[in-house]
């Protein structure tokens, strides 16, 4: 069906889509000028064992979750940005 | 080096407002090549994991306002080689009582929905991107959905961006009227972010901006309005809404580890779109684990909802306004849950094929008081009703496996 | 070691309201900055080449283990944690590799960073190891080597250079770590 996105109280929808693609060499030139370049991460990967407790995550049984989200969205005028990210072991 | 191509696809309807929207555009594809740019100087650590392989079996009801809706969820989610993940859930609605607003205009009714998804995640270094598909069928009813997400975890693993983009396709129709069949598309976009603040603290945003276009009101839902040739003083006509609906939510959420072991954790969201209706919610709550074998939590949840331009409880006349909706979800109300949830987890060996199992049983109770939608069930002047409101149970009750 | 990336963005669409896109515009222009300046991640330290730091760390027997000890032996020193889930894969990989390799000079020193020693029996209870597992609690050793990801395999060749530095396991890692001991053999 052909989109389109008519406009009654002037609501315009801009849709902008990037590609880019990384050269290796990237990183250094900008370390110069960067005044924040010796900011290192601050908790290491080998403090994370409290992020990685299972109780800490934000989706510990997806299944359930996802239903609880489901209640809400029903039940509710409001829509969206309701899931989380993050966190965890960083382990790979 | 870098290489971007940048698609700028826009669409304009009023010459009166260009300069000031192309300004905003501008605006946006900075701010986004800003993004971008941050993107290309992620450093070398690895980063991301899959999602957990697991298999749950849930059994989920919602009772309230007269209407019970109870069934299945199935989860399945396998991984392989460590890089993708599969998964399929199965989901089932069987619905059946007559909520306040079928109620006032209709009969109780039995209904089934089914709904399918199934999703795949490909782990690639630091990033992961996930895709599933969705497909919701009941006899009056039928959507499909796509979604795709990316995210990146970059400075040392303790950000996290993510991206997502979905597309939903509805066709809407009317249980008795075969001839009725409409349409509604839906866009959904998002941008969160994950920070790890301290050994035990993690914070993150959302923004989430929908957009919908098409048949957007509910075919069973009707306005009143004053009609004294009645006995009741009033009578109904199909609810007309507008054929496009944009939206914005913004949320920010917490969560922190506690020394003893134990988590706390909230989140904030504030709401706002094209029909007028500003919302806020805030949960808080308290995760508290014992040994090994049982988990404890609970929350509090407030929801607060001003109404859409377009509502009244009551028109003066049938067609007093070119859109009119009294479907409860759009009117001025308050909302709390309170819920409480408790799981038993059997752990077998981390090198046997069964990893853990466990059972997990999730109750909450939801009370909703509306302040300007009333019961035109009851028998009182028409106008003087009494503002509804109503309390609802929701279940959780599942088995979980790890393998 | 920066590698390719490619990142696929999509916008946020915005609505009409100057006020709602100013406040997007702001707050997605903030992140981008605040993630433009701190993205760049630590170089992991020390690098291929270098003489390895020395540490003497506690064994699960009881002893003490020191690194320049080791020196005539090919030594593989694993970074691993209870709560690491790529860990419960590495190491009965890196049995395996130990049974086969250990009477050939090589030794696998299993360094374990939780906060508390007995929290590795979560994995090793399960998983029967013969290598040493040696406890850097404090977190000292990691610091030392500057262990960026969880976990981190370094190789030391006999004469105590850092010949290898793989930051976190996938399955098929310990094929890489073969390769490089057999090469390290021959030298």
């Amino acid at each position: 069906m052909h989109m389109r996105l008519l406009n009654k109280a002037s609501i315009r929808l801009s849709v902008v889509a990037c590609v880019a693609i990384l050269g290796s060499g990237c990183a250094s030139t900008f370390e110069s000028i960067n005044p924040l370049a010796d900011l290192e991460p601050w908790v290491k990967p080998y403090e994370r064992s409290n992020l990685a407790d299972p109780i800490m995550s934000m989706n510990r049984n997806p299944v359930a979750l996802a239903y609880a989200k489901h209640v809400f969205e029903s039940r509710e005028g409001a829509r969206g940005a309701d899931g989380g990210a993050g966190g965890g072991c960083g382990c790979n | 080096m870098a290489a971007q191509v940048v698609v700028v696809a826009v669409t304009k309807k009023q010459t009166g407002t260009v300069i000031r929207r192309n300004l905003n555009r501008i605006k946006v594809a900075i701010g986004f090549l800003a993004l971008v740019f941050s993107m290309l100087f992620i450093g070398s650590a690895n980063a991301a994991v899959l999602p957990i392989e697991r298999a749950d079996v849930l059994y989920h009801s919602y009772e309230g306002d007269g209407v019970t809706i109870d069934g299945p969820s199935v989860l399945l989610r396998k991984n392989i080689a460590g890089k993708v993940s599969v998964s399929a859930n199965y989901y089932v609605d069987t619905v059946s009582g007559a909520s306040i607003d079928v109620r006032a205009t209709a009969s109780p009714y039995e209904e089934v929905r089914k709904e399918k998804t199934v999703g795949f995640d490909y782990l690639n270094e630091k990033t992961l991107l996930s895709t599933s598909f969705t497909n919701s069928s009941e006899n009056d009813f039928e959507a499909n959905s796509v979604y795709v997400g990316i995210s990146q975890d970059f400075f040392g693993d303790l950000s996290t961006i993510s991206l997502s983009y979905s597309k939903g396709w509805d066709v809407v129709g009317r249980r008795g009227d075969e001839s009725f069949e409409e349409e509604a598309d839906r866009q959904k976009f998002g941008l969160g972010f994950s920070q790890v603040a301290t050994k035990s603290l993690i914070v993150g945003f959302n923004i989430e901006h929908i957009s919908d276009e098409g048949y957007l009101n509910n075919p069973y839902r009707s306005v009143r309005f004053l009609d004294s040739t009645t006995d009741r003083g009033f009578s109904f006509a199909t609810e007309k809404y507008p054929n496009t609906r944009s939206s914005t939510a913004y949320s920010i959420n917490a969560n922190y580890y506690l020394p003893y072991r134990a988590a706390i954790y909230g989140d904030a969201r504030i709401y706002n779109d094209t029909w007028g209706i500003k919302a806020q919610n805030v949960k808080v709550g308290y995760i508290h684990p014992i040994e090994d074998d049982w988990i404890f939590e609970v929350f509090l949840r407030h929801y607060k909802q001003d109404k859409a331009d377009f509502y009244q409880d009551l028109f003066s006349r049938p067609d007093e306004f070119n859109f009119m909706a009294r479907d409860k979800e759009m009117s001025t109300y308050t909302g709390l849950t309170a819920g409480i949830s408790v799981s038993y987890e059997w752990q077998f060996s981390q090198t046997a094929i069964f990893k853990k199992s466990a059972v997990h049983f999730e109750w909450d109770y939801m009370k909703f008081d509306y302040d300007d939608f009333r019961d035109a069930t009851a028998q009182t002047p028409v106008g003087e009703e009494p503002l509804f409101g109503f309390s609802a149970n929701v279940l959780r009750i599942f088995a979980s496996i790890w393998y | 070691m920066t590698k390719m990336n490619t990142a696929l963005i999509t916008s946020i669409s915005l609505n009409n309201a100057s006020g709602a896109s100013l406040r997007q515009w702001l707050m997605t222009s903030a992140l981008a900055l605040a993630l433009t300046f701190t993205s760049i991640s630590a170089i992991a330290k020390p690098t291929s080449g270098e003489q390895s730091p020395d540490f003497t760390l506690k064994s699960r027997d009881g002893g003490n283990i020191k690194l320049s000890e080791q020196r005539g032996n090919i030594v593989l020193v694993n970074f691993w944690a209870s709560w690491c889930g790529p860990c419960r894969e590495e190491l009965p990989a890196f049995e395996k590799l130990y049974q086969e390799y250990q009477d050939l000079g090589v030794e696998i020193l299993a360094v374990n960073v939780d906060s508390e020693a007995e929290k590795a029996n979560v994995l090793l209870d399960d998983i029967e190891v013969s290598f040493p597992v040696l406890f850097d609690t404090s977190g000292e050793v990691s610091q030392l080597y500057d262990v960026s990801a969880m976990p981190t395999t370094v190789l030391v060749d006999r004469d105590g250079n850092v010949r290898l530095l793989h930051p976190g396991y996938r399955k098929g890692d310990e094929k890489k770590y073969e390769k490089a001991i057999k090469m390290l053999m021959r030298e």
